[in-house]
């Protein structure tokens, strides 16, 4: 059991650190300079005030220094919980920043995830079964995960959003109103929550059932299931079984996906300008801030891996198997 | 009578038609007897083993009865032959290495499965059925990946004939084990027939040697059809059947060598079931054939339970 965590730890903390320089070095080999950008936002017409603005922020920023320095006092600042201060929302702190957008990219991307996947696997149980359902579900569970998330985000904004104006079609909130735990707020997060949330959920939901459905089929194909159902075991049992077993590769299926929401929450965020990490990203792209850029990225990073990690353990609890393949067993 | 099968006709569906893998078989199995069903491949024994439990999607009851205890059993209604299946007949399948669901703990199976059936689990009797077999009760706590392939096989063993059924139909049980689990396999199911768990045993494989070192009697099945059913020592000295008698003479003895005289196989292969011939099926392949086995021959009995069919005898 201790061998097989240290083995896994040793390898998110690989990854950890590959991902964290890949990470310093994007924004670097970015084409552009932030600082000639801020520089242009201030509007100094002055070249002396200029240069010496320029002079000021280079040695602020720490870009005046070499590149290898810059890479150690990242790790430096890094490992001290420190992102550094924004150059888009200067002076805010990095963390500040991303720290405002957490609950929204979280809030939208939990319940998308996590419902998607319960309610997936529950509607590809039943298709398995069901030949009526089956041919329903199917052909259209293949057109929902077939479909990329701004398209639909952009078809239902636009069809419930423009056409029905039932719902907003875009920020995290109303601009009339100061963000506060009141219920008129909370009421209005709510509405303007339902469509990202609706984009995101439906496409994978599709893609889910799918799964579920094709690991059921090959479940209840399997040779316990045939044993059981020769014994007389009613089909109800039999399904409980193969749900069951059919849930472990949709579980692994769950800690792949992680990665790839985290793209799928960024555009649709886009789309409805949602204020969540995925607008921070494109504002920091467009204002050539490398440190929110980083911060971000690092947070998404750690969140993959959290996440990663978090399914590893509930794998060895729901799959006796990997305890065996732990104890050094054949496997 | 314990068993009685009647004209028995199973066929599969297939998208060339109708293959018919069982096309009239007859026979009885009395109580306490252990039936050995040898035949090559797709001779139709693992088809009638399916028949008398459960037929799978692909197969069609086509005709004929299967009586067992005096009740006929339902075999082409999947949902009353439920009321049959473990009580009455039960099976020891093929595939026993991966008969068991691989994230349940074997004692938990056993028991949702018996509460499944509206039995209550008996921690006891399982332990002591265990025993009987040489496994220790710790292996209700272990999950199936956790034992070897041979204790797999004897655990369903136990399970298959936990509710002492009238008839355990035993499906090439032996087929993938080396030659000293064989035999404690064989011996377990004497020992479960002995002890009274099982009243009659359908003993399912193409091994011809091991069948006649545990079963009573010997059924060979040929193309879908009874060749020669006789007492074990009967069949093995004195086949009467030609098909049979190829099939003995191709055994290798234990010691003997070959050196002067080759083992011969039987030339040729078994005709398609798709749309057999008339007459004997074994026809092409038989040294002895002439025109007049273009007819089918009768099932007759030779000699008090010995039936051949073949017109040669």
């Amino acid at each position: 059991m201790r061998r097989y965590f240290g083995r896994k730890l040793l390898v998110y903390a690989l990854t950890f650190v590959v991902a964290v320089t890949v990470n310093w070095m994007i924004p670097r080999f970015m084409p552009g300079d932030p600082v000639a950008g801020m520089l242009a936002r201030a509007g100094v017409s002055q070249p002396a005030a200029v240069e010496a603005m320029r002079v000021y922020y280079t040695n602020l920023f720490g870009l005046d220094r070499p590149l290898w320095q810059q890479y150690a006092s990242f790790w430096g600042t890094l490992l001290r919980g420190d992102f550094g201060i924004s150059i888009w929302l200067f002076p805010t702190p990095v963390s500040t920043v991303i720290l405002r957008a957490v609950p929204y990219t979280l809030g939208l991307m939990v319940p998308a995830v996590l419902l998607s996947w319960v309610a997936g696997n529950r509607l590809g149980a039943f298709a398995a079964r069901r030949r009526l359902l089956d041919n329903t579900v199917l052909p259209l569970g293949y057109v929902l995960t077939a479909t990329p998330y701004m398209w639909l985000a952009v078809i239902l904004a636009w069809g419930l959003g423009v056409v029905a104006g039932w719902f907003p079609v875009a920020g995290g909130y109303s601009f009339s109103l100061q963000p506060s735990f009141t219920a008129g707020f909370l009421l209005d997060l709510l509405h303007h929550w339902v469509l990202p949330f609706l984009s995101l959920f439906l496409v994978a939901l599709g893609g889910w059932a799918i799964g579920m459905r094709n690991m059921i089929i090959y479940e209840l194909e399997s040779d316990y299931a045939s044993y059981l159902a020769a014994l007389g075991a009613p089909a109800r049992l039999i399904r409980r079984y193969a749900f069951r077993n059919a849930v472990l590769p949709q579980i692994t299926g769950l800690a792949l996906q992680l990665g790839v929401l985290v793209a799928g929450a960024l555009v649709t965020e886009i789309v409805f300008s949602y204020p969540g990490l995925g607008s921070l990203i494109l504002k920091a792209i467009q204002n050539q801030d490398f440190f929110l850029l980083q911060g971000t990225f690092m947070f998404i990073v750690i969140g993959v891996l959290v996440a990663n990690f978090v399914i590893d353990l509930v794998y060895v609890v729901v799959d006796p198997r990997t305890r065996a393949g732990m104890a050094g067993a054949r496997g | 009578m314990s068993l009685t099968v009647t004209d028995l006709r199973v066929s599969y569906q297939t998208l060339r038609g109708e293959v018919r893998a069982l096309d009239g078989v007859s026979f009885t199995v009395a109580d306490g007897e252990i039936l050995g069903l040898a035949g090559e491949s797709g001779c139709g024994k693992t088809t009638l083993g399916k028949s008398l439990i459960r037929l799978d999607g692909r197969m069609r009851h086509a005709g004929g009865t299967v009586e067992l205890d005096g009740r006929e059993l339902p075999i082409a209604d999947d949902r009353a032959m439920n009321a049959f299946r473990f009580r009455e007949v039960s099976l020891v399948p093929q595939y026993s290495m991966s008969a068991l669901n691989p994230t349940r703990k074997i004692g938990r199976m056993v028991a949702e499965l018996l509460r499944s059936r509206g039995e209550t689990p008996d921690r006891a009797k399982l332990e002591s059925r265990l025993a009987q077999v040489g496994l220790p009760r710790e292996v209700l706590d272990r999950y199936p990946i956790e034992l070897s392939g041979g204790m797999r096989q004897r655990v369903v063993m136990v399970i298959s004939t936990l509710l002492d059924p009238s008839l355990l139909i035993a499906d090439e049980i032996t087929s993938a084990l080396d030659v000293s689990t064989q035999q404690a396999v064989a011996r377990a199911l004497l020992g479960f027939r002995d002890a009274g768990h099982v009243t009659s045993m359908v003993f399912i494989t193409h091994d011809l040697a091991l069948t006649a070192r545990i079963a009573d009697t010997i059924m060979v099945m040929y193309a879908g059809r009874l060749a020669e059913k006789a007492p074990a020592e009967v069949l093995v000295e004195q086949p009467r059947h030609p098909y049979t008698r190829l099939l003995v003479n191709a055994l290798p003895e234990v010691g003997a060598r070959h050196a002067g005289r080759r083992l011969t196989g039987i030339a040729g292969s078994p005709p398609s079931l798709l749309d057999p011939p008339p007459g004997c099926r074994f026809r092409e392949r038989c040294p002895l054939a002439d025109d007049g086995c273009a007819e089918q021959p009768p099932v007759t009995e030779v000699a008090p339970g010995h039936h051949v069919a073949c017109w040669k005898v």
